[in-house]
């Protein structure tokens, strides 16, 4: 890895060497240092020469033919009978769906609800994503906001009432997303703490939870919501699907929170406890007070990462029947009057889950990085 | 797959004991119903709805633009509301996935399976799926390309047939040539979009699975008009509604929601002309529409039922041509027997 960061260390000196000239009076030699470099970082070695080849070669094969399929011979509006004359993409298609897509069943005249529901939820996130704003009315903000959220889209204060089993498409996937990722954190920062305690048996439970819902695919996972917590738990089946689902997905992703938790948590010196002991701090001081503010603030970014990850899983909930936003895309297709549509609905929801993923992956770096600069100081 | 017959002629045979039964005491006809109501029924009738699980294939069951369910079994699924609840639009459709679909429907977190289920015995003996009567007769299917020059599967001797991976469909296939004395070379495709791409690209000469998924694959294809669904049916695959087990009355009202538009259509009663027949002298159509309510309340079922399905969601004839037609289906086995077909309804007695 040494030599990675340091070929990347060496990289950056060049390039803020180039830099710095360019920023001067000398324009002309400056634009020709910058030439000359990129002419050595693209052909410099036979190795970069034919890496530069068949890189142009792919995107010479790809981006033309796509960018045909995609723009040019693309059908903007009109019907589907419009497109099958068309051979491009037909985007009319996803003018025509586009809410289906979106919301999935939910009723056409309340779209407004998981409107709604989607601007609180980012509003949220953009929130949580400021460090400045990290206390604890966040937390109060977020309960708020989700049960506020919960509640408009079933109208239970605000008749007509919508099932469950009507939801769908994007708020879906952002509900789960947001409230299993949510109420797994606080779970699996207990069960980090039990699977480091002195108490043996708190210890191997721990351990055994974590361990078995590690072992268990996540489909898995979402049939035993779906199929064996209604026979087990007695008057299960009335229990709603889609908060069945939740349950276990919050336990399932709670192991594996736990276990980026711990990491953090093994990241504090001991001497740190032996310490706080020393200055008369309980067990549950010295974690709160001085264990937990330093180990969460180094596994952030490691948070994030996962969470990223998790956003992804929730495209499983379509096995379950539920209409996420993929399952919902998908099902959008199927309709004989806009028959196969499958490329334009997967480009779209591709579009939307980089957007989500792609801004999550930045706003890690960039927290990455402003966290280590206030650890140095 | 197969082995249909064995199961369907006994049981269409206790439906009509069972009818014969339910007129001989159509005296307390009231008391019997609050006696017959099972489970299921009961909880249909405490939510107020009834819980269907579908698939997503287009024309048998699709969401629409404005995220409403169409299809060939939505429509029966109504006309089942109104059988047992009076309101075609007390039923929930949910999507779900054709590995769940029997899992759910025991954990009971469906009512009925609307969602092309194969009658076989082991589904029903086995499993203690109960099902009704088969509502569209499906079967494995080829899809050649044209240019093959091939009207029937007996001349595909020695063709390279896309088949999906996991499904009985590669037994069906090794069976039927096997039987013919021909050759073929099966190519086992994963996804289920790849078959086209297959086709399309010539790496197959043909590619079978059941044809209503055909039927819809076809028209995805770039040129529909260059394939030809073959006429042979490598396999049966009567597809029916199925329930759980313990709610024999619930049976019996999907049993005699899809005689309902069978018989319409026998009659020749439409959604369009249905008013007419209200003030037929015919017995029999008076019983069935409820101008004569004693068959409806020996049944104990609203008297305008049958009328009211016919009305709002249309006979047999009407839903097919409404759903499947527009997608290149023929009526084929899926005609009355009167045109040829393999729909018969007991008589409404």
């Amino acid at each position: 890895m040494t030599t990675v960061d340091d070929a990347l260390a060496s990289i950056r000196r060049e390039r803020e060497a180039e830099r710095r000239p360019a920023a001067g009076e000398k324009g002309v030699a400056a634009g020709l240092a910058r030439l000359r470099k990129l002419r050595n970082g693209l052909f410099g070695t036979w190795v970069n020469t034919l890496i530069t080849l068949l890189t142009v070669l792919a995107l010479w094969l790809i981006v033309p033919p796509f960018v045909r399929w995609a723009i040019i011979d693309a059908v903007w509006t009109g019907t589907s009978e419009d497109c099958a004359q068309a051979a491009g993409a037909c985007w009319a298609f996803i003018g025509a769906k586009f809410n289906f897509i979106m919301f999935a069943f939910y009723p056409p005249s309340l779209h407004w609800r998981p409107f709604m529901v989607l601007v609180v939820i980012a509003a949220l996130l953009v929130a949580t994503a400021t460090p400045r704003l990290w206390r604890r009315e966040l937390l109060l903000a977020w309960f708020v906001g989700i049960v506020g959220s919960w509640l408009l889209m079933a109208g239970t204060f605000s008749p007509p009432t919508v099932a469950s089993n009507q939801w769908g498409g994007l708020p879906v996937t952002m509900l789960v997303w947001t409230v299993c990722f949510g109420l797994g954190t606080p779970l699996a920062i207990g069960l980090a703490l039990a699977r480091r305690s002195n108490m043996r048996g708190v210890r191997v439970l721990a351990i055994l939870f974590i361990e078995l819902m590690r072992a268990i695919p996540f489909i898995a996972i979402l049939y035993v919501a779906m199929l064996i917590l209604p026979m087990a738990v007695p008057g299960g089946a009335l229990i709603d699907k889609t908060i069945r689902a939740m349950i276990m997905i919050t336990l399932f992703w709670s192991a594996y929170i736990a276990e980026v938790v711990r990491g953090g948590l093994q990241t504090i010196p001991a001497g740190q406890e032996d310490a706080a002991k020393a200055l008369g701090l309980g067990y549950w001081r010295t974690t709160q007070l001085i264990i937990l503010p330093q180990a969460l603030r180094t596994v952030v970014p490691a948070l994030v990462n996962q969470a990223i990850g998790f956003l992804l899983a929730t495209s499983l909930l379509a096995t379950i029947g539920i209409f996420d936003l993929l399952n919902a895309a998908r099902a959008s297709a199927t309709d004989p009057k806009w028959l196969g549509y499958y490329d334009e609905a997967y480009m779209l929801v591709a579009f939307i889950y980089f957007i989500l993923c792609y801004g999550g992956s930045r706003y890690s770096i960039w927290l990455e990085r402003r966290l280590n600069v206030s650890h140095r100081r | 797959m197969g082995l249909v017959d064995s199961v369907k002629p006994a049981s269409v045979k206790q439906r009509v004991s069972r009818v014969l039964a339910a007129s001989l005491v159509a005296a307390g006809a009231l008391m019997a119903t609050a006696a017959y109501a099972g489970p299921t029924l009961d909880k249909i009738t405490s939510r107020g709805s009834i819980k269907a699980g579908v698939g997503t294939t287009p024309g048998f069951f699709s969401p629409d633009s404005s995220g409403r369910w169409q299809g060939f079994f939505v429509d029966i699924g109504r006309a089942l509301a109104i059988t047992a609840l009076g309101d075609p639009e007390k039923i929930e459709f949910t999507s779900s996935s054709p590995q769940q679909r029997l899992p759910a429907l025991q954990a009971g977190e469906f009512d009925i399976l609307l969602s092309g289920v194969t009658i076989t015995p082991t589904r029903a003996l086995q499993l203690g799926f109960h099902f009704g009567p088969t509502v569209f007769y499906d079967g494995q299917g080829l899809l050649v390309r044209k240019d093959l020059g091939v009207t029937s599967a007996a001349e595909l001797d020695g063709a390279t047939i896309g088949v999906q991976s996991g499904t009985t469909g590669e037994l069906n296939l090794a069976d039927f040539f096997r039987k013919q004395g021909k050759s073929f070379k099966p190519l086992t495709i994963e996804d289920t979009r790849q078959f086209n791409a297959a086709l399309e690209e010539g790496r197959v000469d043909a590619i079978t699975q059941d044809s209503a998924d055909l039927v819809g694959k076809q028209r995805q294809l770039k040129n529909p008009e260059n394939y030809v669904l073959l006429p042979e049916r490598l396999s049966k695959e009567p597809l029916a509604p199925a329930i759980a087990g313990g709610d024999d009355r619930w049976l019996e009202l999907v049993n005699w929601t899809v005689y309902a538009l069978i018989q319409a259509e026998e009659l020749g009663i439409t959604s369009e002309n249905v008013d007419t027949f209200l003030d037929s002298q015919d017995p029999s159509i008076r019983r069935f529409l409820g101008a004569d309510p004693s068959l409806a309340q020996a049944i104990g079922l609203d008297p305008k039922w049958a009328y009211n399905i016919i009305k709002n969601v249309g006979n047999y004839g009407e839903v097919f041509e409404r759903h499947l037609k527009p997608l290149g289906w023929e009526r084929g086995y899926n005609n009355i027997w009167t045109n040829g077909g393999l729909l018969y309804s007991p008589p409404f007695r």
